[in-house]
């Protein structure tokens, strides 16, 4: 399908120049986002420069009944952020300032384009962060953040983006600006939670054009503990134990032989040798507070049968630990050419049914998974590694992924814990929610958008999502600047 | 009340309204062309998982009953809910987003509500979110539901992330001259390291300009004299406070706060969020009696001769008021700049108005 030229000429008046592009080598970046298995060719890529040229494009859209979806760094794992087909992607790079830092108030102002990490490192001067730090955090956009409800290792105790999203001025599908919140930490406070239903909307909703973000100050201390188990199972029941003993540990992470073999061989972890699964444990708060929490929990972990624990013995130690947690993804990528990264969540105490069920299909279908997760919270990220160049693979792959989403279900957990839906796992939403509660989230999203132009083809298991395959890494992610967790 | 009477009621009725607890009388407050349905006999803890951080129960369960059972197993509802000994129940508290002083450490109401299932405008029930601690599938209806006061639906269940209760609390009880003294110390403290589990202060008199603020810090029965002492010599350093003691019968001081005692039963209560910048120019509203502000100054219980006048000033705020208790045609004072788009989520959910208008 061709959109009538002055559809064009509309986008290129409000984009002039090089701000529009609609030449096939200029759209080939953006073809597909970081769940390179899909890819779909758009009519247009847009760089609006402000939020009155973001609105200009989606009220042109709107009257065209054109999709569109915004685009930040595209690091959607769901392919959230992937184009529609024929539609405009309306990428928001740069629309990447920070407006306001109120330090007294512990709040930021900022535009949807801004880079994750980018408001830390602005507000670290004042003794304050941002909290929600996704793997991606040095490239990803709060803008994708919000629409994607992003996570990281430490939600457990701090929750994900929408906890720390104040208020919100958007563009609603047909281009109303509508505004909600306020610079309270209570956010909306009063009536319906619209911050909450907006944030994790996936675009259905329409696009964030000013974003006010809670901030923390930097924790006084952290003390991080790494244990080697000799099986998988240890390390997950020593999860228990700390949960048991009353301590809330900011992180708990754990990965396993396969992710740590990927790790070791691209970073040199210098995690110790042989392990079967490798448990991280932080703590962090004020000093006199954690550091006996932190005797503590040192005591609980000496229990849990591990045959090596290492005590992080200052920042830099801490760092090459983390170091190694947050690049085993990409470092897979050194084992297998292809890989899916899965996000289901499960309730703790199913973690090692889960593991143990994910190990017997990854069997039966001769694939490879390595396991890294955000053990705290039930979060597992399965990457199950193929070879898209042999006939089939890629497909029989996505069937294990399938496999290994209902066993999640099953177990009493969900589809994703902070990747999203997006394309890659709205037909499997019909596993998890009832044709009523999927009528209602239906109803609300053509309420909003009549046209259904926002995003479509997302989320929800409605409406079409051609895609084409592919595979290969994302250049990006071979470059290790990006990973999948 | 079972759920199947609940639809019931919604599909054979013009309009409907639920009643729980009844401690925030304004919400539930009966309406001629009403239905009310009592919600109290649709009780009980459906499944509390202590390993697993999770609550699940039905929206008339006593706040109470909650609070007891998690307390059994050394965890707590950090949101902090308010009017715990009066009878709330779950349901109403999160149709109303009643969080209290607790909140200021790890957040309110929408950052530790899990799942839901409600009734919606059609008798429908309808499932959103889930039972575990992380979940991004689906449009997050549990967090849009509060505050949502029952006019988008009426919630049947109730799943809650809970936390490992802190085992000793301390309070401090600081004096300043003047509120503006008392706000500069919250700003002073902000990029400080304590971690505080509330920050409450209030003007001692509404006519008088002398402030008392409340800090109170949770954690390990060792460290905690460390911690107190620290902070205390950090307030008399960098902040204008007066007197710093700590307080003996802490407990019994925040149970007063969760009950709003220093309202003295006052007829109009009304709760406002706001930014700590603009609290001055809400605090000299003068159609305000008493004033309590919480987290920090990020939030306000007051009580108000008038709410007309109320309303108008915090339209003028750009400030929002939800009426607890008091005569008021509408519950929500202010401007409501996000109506509309509340609105469209309201055709979706409630097509024949069965609930009231927000």
């Amino acid at each position: 399908m061709t959109h009538p030229e002055t559809f064009y000429q509309q986008l290129q008046e409000i984009c002039p120049g090089r701000r529009t592009l609609t030449r096939h080598v200029d759209l080939l970046p953006y073809e597909s986002d970081a769940l390179v298995a899909f890819s779909t060719k758009p009519a247009a890529v847009v760089l609006p420069e402000t939020e009155e040229e973001v609105v200009a494009i989606v009220k042109v859209c709107h009257a065209a009944g054109v999709p569109f979806v915004a685009r930040g760094s595209g690091t959607s794992l769901s392919g959230g952020s992937m184009p529609i087909k024929d539609g405009v992607v309306i990428a928001l790079n740069r629309l990447n300032k920070i407006l306001a830092v109120d330090p007294q108030q512990r709040t930021a102002i900022v535009q949807p384009g801004v880079i994750n990490l980018k408001i830390s490192t602005a507000v670290k001067q004042y003794g304050l962060y941002y909290a929600p730090d996704p793997s991606s955090q040095s490239i990803c956009t709060i803008g994708g953040n919000i629409a994607f409800n992003s996570g990281g290792a430490h939600c457990l105790k701090y929750g994900m983006t929408s906890n720390h999203i104040l208020a919100l001025k958007v563009v609603l599908p047909d281009g109303e600006i509508v505004e909600f919140g306020s610079e309270s930490t209570e956010g909306m406070g009063v009536g319906p939670d619209l911050i909450g239903l907006f944030v994790g909307s996936e675009g259905l909703f329409g696009i964030a054009l000013k974003i006010t973000v809670r901030l923390l100050p930097i924790p006084e201390q952290y003390k991080t503990v790494l244990a080697a188990y000799d099986t998988l199972e240890k390390a997950g029941d020593a999860v228990s134990a700390v949960v048991a003993s009353g301590l809330l540990p900011g992180a708990m992470e754990i990965m396993d032989k396969m992710a740590l073999k990927a790790a070791e061989a691209a970073v040199k972890t210098g995690y110790p040798a042989g392990a079967e699964a490798l448990l991280i444990v932080e703590l962090e708060g004020e000093k006199e507070q954690v550091e006996r929490e932190f005797a503590e929990l040192v005591n609980v972990i000496e229990g849990t049968g591990a045959y090596a624990v290492e005590v992080a013995r200052d920042e830099a130690h801490r760092g090459k630990i983390w170091k190694g947690r947050k690049g085993a993804f990409s470092s897979v990528g050194r084992l297998s050419p292809d890989y899916i990264v899965q996000d289901g969540v499960v309730p703790r105490s199913q973690l090692g049914k889960a593991l143990a069920e994910i190990e017997a299909a990854s069997k039966r279908y001769g694939l490879g998974v390595a396991n890294v997760f955000h053990a705290g919270d039930g979060n597992l990220h399965p990457l199950i590694m193929y070879d898209g160049r042999i006939e089939g693979q890629l497909e029989q792959a996505e069937k294990l992924a399938g496999e290994i989403l209902a066993t999640c279900i099953k177990l009493g957990g969900t589809l994703t814990g902070e990747h999203g839906i997006g394309v890659e796992k709205r037909d499997y939403m019909p596993l998890l929610f009832g044709e009523t509660d999927l009528d209602v989230m239906d109803n609300i999203r053509n309420q909003i958008d009549t046209k259904g132009i926002a995003n479509p083809g997302k989320k929800l298991p409605t409406g079409e999502a051609p895609a084409l395959k592919m595979h290969g890494m994302h250049p990006l992610e071979k470059a290790g600047i990006i990973s999948r967790e | 009340m079972t759920i199947e009477e609940i639809q019931e009621l919604i599909r054979s009725s013009t309009q409907v309204v639920a009643v729980g607890g009844k401690t925030k009388p304004a919400l539930s407050q009966a309406v001629d062309t009403a239905t009310p349905i009592d919600m109290t006999a649709l009780t009980g803890i459906v499944e509390y998982e202590p390993d697993e951080y999770t609550i699940t129960a039905k929206a008339g369960t006593r706040l109470k009953t909650l609070a007891d059972a998690v307390a059994a197993n050394q965890q707590y509802l950090p949101f902090d809910p308010l009017f715990v000994q009066d009878g709330a129940t779950i349901g109403g508290t999160v149709a109303a987003n009643t969080g209290g002083s607790g909140r200021f450490r790890y957040g309110g109401l929408r950052d530790f509500i899990l799942g839901i299932y409600f009734v919606d405008g059609s008798g429908n029930l309808v499932r959103g979110g889930g039972k575990v601690v992380k979940n991004a599938s689906g449009f997050d209806l549990p967090k849009f539901m509060v505050g949502s006061l029952g006019r988008y639906g009426i919630l049947t269940e109730v799943t809650l992330k809970v936390f490992p209760k802190p085992a000793e609390y301390r309070t401090l009880e600081i004096t300043f001259g003047s509120l503006e003294d008392a706000l500069n110390g919250t700003f002073a403290l902000a990029n400080q390291p304590f971690e505080m589990d509330a920050l409450d202060f209030r003007r001692v008199q509404r006519d008088g300009r002398e402030t008392t603020m409340w800090i109170r810090l949770g954690g390990l029965h060792e460290s905690l004299p460390g911690r107190i002492g620290r902070l205390t010599r950090w307030l008399k350093e960098h902040t204008e406070s007066q007197s710093i003691q700590e307080l003996t019968f802490e407990q019994t001081f925040w149970d007063g706060i969760n009950q709003t005692e220093w309202a003295h039963g006052a007829q109009n209560l009304v709760k406002i969020p706001v930014a700590p910048r603009q609290l001055q120019a809400l605090d000299r509203c003068d159609s305000i009696t008493r004033a309590h502000y919480y987290a920090a100054g990020n939030g306000a219980l007051v009580t108000a001769d008038d709410l007309e006048r109320l309303s108008e000033t915090l339209t003028g705020l750009n400030l929002n008021g939800l009426v607890l208790r008091g005569e008021s045609d509408q519950a929500i004072l202010g401007k409501k700049g996000w109506i509309g788009l509340a609105n469209r989520v309201k055709t979706a959910l409630d097509p024949h108005h069965k609930f009231l208008a927000i």
